[in-house]
């Protein structure tokens, strides 16, 4: 017994010893990856951590760039045809050969009705082997982004999945778990290990196809809830990087002599919506009337609020204003259209009155209180603005389970009011025209709460889905943008700026829009 | 003693089923967990798909029906967030609870018995007023403010002890344990101190009162007149009767030490069950949150049961009464 407790302190020793190399990076962040699943679940920092092990055809650079990754080149046969040539001699962590037939059975795997990463190949019709090293993409029409879509799609081992009986995406009571947990990609990183919610590991795997750009040895991944213990572990030097910093640390944070906090734009926009689309506004029962339908009245809440006073007190400074709903970096991002209309209460009245509501008109804003930074606090401080026009606005601030449950189709779009940040999964306008700004065709408007709907918005957005110009796309892009924006068919807020705690022991991290750290991209000192 | 022990379990089944009953009818306020499971592009169609799936739209009685059924044959379903098997995922976090809860009772009892018999013996002393006051301070600073206020001083200030996580793990079969290294011993630490503190202070106040009373009664003056020492007097008659109700209250508050091993796990980001529980409820994590009730529930229910039976060994007056039994 006493052999077995000496050997155990020995074992821990050796662990601490090998903790303390210089090239070790030890992040943070508030919670786990959901899983290890290339194809199951869609999330931010999921898809990152599976974007270190895992590869797509396309692989997205820091600075959302697009570059050469397990395809060598590509070019368009036809508008609907894709040629892709296959990397040589890719071996995945396994040691077997990367070829066509792993593309074709990933494509297979992925566009399954429980995979959540469907949605990057589901322009895609067909994907045909040339040879081994060669394929074709057919797409159903002409996709201008479907490389915009192709980091997301991650290519599996063939052999590997069937050997280990995980070729379908499952999730619920018959979630097939092994893919989940195990991985075997052509990544630069190969896992080590992983307990959920405690830590993860990964190594660099030597045989990797690229150059590595950053000097790691090892990378330990730790979720920590808690802020204050997130930012007293990167202030005691038991990790390098952790986000994100709670703004009120930021300062103390920026004094001490061992971690200064970078930061940088967001790509997410925070904007609020109004129900256009409910003949009488929820808190006005038997009047018949919904004054968000007026344009007037949607204008009159837009220039009532004051988000140089948000910037300033609930921001602190780390939020940058927006007049679109998509971020700068974004494919179609107009820099001429992201101007405010001016904060103006006494015009805010003026149009109030006009729409012939000059005493106001009751009304709920709905807003979660867990999502976003400061969310609770930002509509804390819209309230006061609304009122401050003679508008009788009420808060109603909850988790986000509940808040996207109350907003969205579960339960008909029970709000008439509320806040939402959306962040364009391809880094493209359209995906924003679809999914809050219209209505028509199919899986369009999900999260288009207040159905606004405009028939040249809905028009543009159909033609830009297939629109393979690239200038002729981003003019109709801006159109559709103008035409939305000056129908104030939302109320866009701002992009909150992103804050990681850096720890001087790294040298340099590239701070990517998505809030995630890319492993690809960390020199250590 | 055999025919009590059967009713106690009888009885204890009863309160597990009202506690999964209530449980699961709160779960309609949580909100709905397919929204947290699947990505913002998903569509209504793959939305409503995963929600029949997982049975969500069934009606509360065929749910809570399906619930019982498995749980009874220890299958507490699949983890929405980690998709693996819920009893997996509580078996990987029981040993981290367990030690720290462990630790904990013994530290509050280790220190708590004699601060309290010396708070008790010396009740004008000097040294028993600066107790009390410190004592005041356990039991009424929250524990969340004495964890960070501890990984502000022995973490970031002295840089002493680890402010998160459970430090290096040894595997023993399917137990982890933090005793066999190291860092293991130095992470638990702070959280142990910090999760024992009320529970410290609790046994002190309580010994102490007890023994106060104690050492009022007959029994202790005629101990006396008989010439007894101190030692004797203090520790073999009054500290012995002082025994039942700490007993008790130390006995319920492990059950408690679990339940508020949730604010201290969170703090210390320490992977155990309540941290567990903790991030169920934001991610509406159903089954889990389900099972770790039920669990809760069932630790509770055999640790009042052990509470029972430790009474016949401490206490021979209940021998004495229900060895008669059968009148």
């Amino acid at each position: 017994m006493r052999k077995l407790f000496g050997a155990a302190i020995l074992a821990g020793v050796v662990a601490l010893g090998g903790a303390a190399d210089a090239k070790t990076l030890r992040y943070a962040t508030t919670g786990d990856i959901l899983g290890l699943d290339p194809h199951i679940n869609n999330e931010g920092p999921t898809n990152t951590m599976k974007s270190n092990i895992y590869e797509g055809l396309v692989h997205r650079a820091w600075d959302l760039s697009l570059h050469p990754a397990l395809a060598t080149e590509w070019e368009q046969v036809n508008p609907t045809t894709w040629r892709f040539k296959l990397r040589q001699g890719v071996k995945f962590h396994d040691g077997s050969a990367f070829t066509a037939d792993d593309v074709l059975f990933s494509y297979e795997r992925i566009k399954q009705p429980q995979s959540e990463m469907s949605f990057a190949v589901n322009t895609i019709k067909e994907i045909k082997k040339i040879s081994d090293h060669e394929i074709e993409i057919v797409t159903g029409g002409p996709d201008p982004i479907l490389l915009l879509n192709m980091p997301n799609f991650f290519i599996m081992d063939k052999e590997w999945s069937e050997k280990n009986n995980t070729t379908t995406v499952e999730r619920g009571s018959t979630a097939k778990t092994y893919a989940n947990l195990n991985t075997n990609g052509t990544g630069a990183f190969k896992l080590v290990s992983w307990v959920p919610d405690t830590k993860l590991e990964v190594v660099p795997y030597a045989e990797w196809w690229g150059k590595p750009a950053h000097n790691l040895t090892k990378a330990v991944f730790t979720p920590i809830s808690n802020d204050a213990t997130r930012v007293a572990a990167l202030l005691s030097g038991e990790i390098d990087v952790m986000y994100p910093v709670p703004l009120q640390d930021v300062q103390r944070i920026n004094n001490s002599s061992n971690a200064k906090v970078l930061q940088g734009p967001e790509l997410r926009t925070i904007f609020l919506g109004f129900d256009q689309w409910r003949d009488e506004l929820l808190d006005m029962p038997g009047t018949g009337k919904n004054p968000f339908k007026d344009k007037r009245v949607r204008q009159a809440f837009y220039q009532a609020v004051d988000m140089e006073a948000i910037k300033r007190v609930v921001m602190r400074g780390a939020s940058a204003n927006t007049g679109l709903m998509i971020a700068p970096g974004i494919n179609g991002f107009d820099k001429a259209l992201n101007d405010r209309y001016p904060y103006d209460p006494e015009a805010a009245k003026k149009l109030l009155a006009e729409a012939g509501y000059p005493n106001g008109f009751p009304v709920t804003l709905d807003c979660p209180n867990d999502r976003y930074v400061n969310d609770e606090a930002i509509c804390l401080a819209v309230v006061p603005m609304i009122k401050r026009i003679g508008v009788d606005i009420k808060l109603n601030a909850q988790t986000k389970s509940l808040h996207f449950d109350k907003i969205g189709a579960k339960q008909g779009n029970n709000t008439s009011f509320y806040m939402l940040g959306w962040t364009p999964g391809s880094y493209d306008a359209l995906n924003m025209l679809e999914n809050i700004i219209t209505m028509d065709g199919a899986g369009q408007g999900t999260w288009n709460s207040g159905k606004y709907k405009n028939a040249r918005v809905e028009e543009l957005t159909d033609l830009i889905r297939v629109e393979t110009n690239q200038e002729k796309r981003n003019a109709m892009i801006s159109e559709a943008m103008k035409i939305h924006k000056e129908d104030f068919g939302h109320l866009p807020l701002h992009q909150q700026a992103l804050a990681w705690g850096v720890a001087n022991t790294v040298a340099e991290v590239k701070q990517r829009p998505q809030n995630d750290v890319d492993l690809h991209y960390v020199m250590m000192k | 003693m055999f025919a009590f022990i059967i009713r106690r379990l009888l009885q204890s089944l009863i309160v597990m089923l009202a506690v999964a009953f209530i449980s699961f009818s709160l779960f309609n306020f949580v909100g709905d967990p397919v929204n947290n499971m699947v990505g913002q592009e998903a569509t209504a169609e793959q939305r409503e798909a995963l929600r029949v799936q997982l049975g969500l739209n069934d009606p509360f009685p065929i749910q809570f029906a399906r619930f019982i059924g498995n749980a009874v044959q220890g299958d507490f379903g699949v983890s929405y967030r980690l998709s693996r098997p819920v009893s997996d995922v509580i078996a990987t976090r029981l040993p981290a609870t367990l030690e720290l809860v462990f630790v904990a009772a013994v530290l509050a009892l280790v220190i708590g018995l004699p601060l309290g018999v010396y708070t008790g013996l010396h009740r004008h002393g000097f040294g028993s007023k600066v107790l009390l006051t410190l004592s005041l301070i356990g039991i009424s600073l929250p524990t969340f403010l004495i964890g960070i206020m501890l990984i502000l001083i022995f973490a970031v200030w002295l840089g002493w002890l680890p402010s998160f996580g459970r430090g290096d793990t040894v595997q023993i079969g399917w137990w982890s344990t933090n005793f066999l290294t190291v860092a293991g011993w130095k992470s638990i630490i702070m959280p142990a101190v910090t999760l024992c503190l009320f529970q410290l202070t609790l046994i002190m106040r309580l010994v102490r009162a007890e023994m106060m009373e104690v050492l009022r009664t007959d029994y202790i003056k005629f101990a006396r007149a008989r010439g007894l020492s101190n030692r004797a007097v203090h520790f073999g008659h009054a500290l012995k009767n002082t025994m039942v109700p700490v007993i008790t209250i130390t006995g319920l508050q492990i059950g408690s030490l679990i339940a508020f091993a949730i604010i201290t796990e969170t703090v210390f980001q320490w992977p155990g069950m309540g941290l567990l529980f903790l991030q169920a409820i934001q991610f509406a994590d159903i089954p889990v949150m389900a099972a770790y009730l039920c669990l809760v529930a069932f630790i509770f229910v055999v640790i009042n049961l052990m509470v029972d039976l430790l009474y016949y060994a401490v206490d021979p007056r209940l021998r004495v009464e229900r060895s008669g039994g059968g009148h």
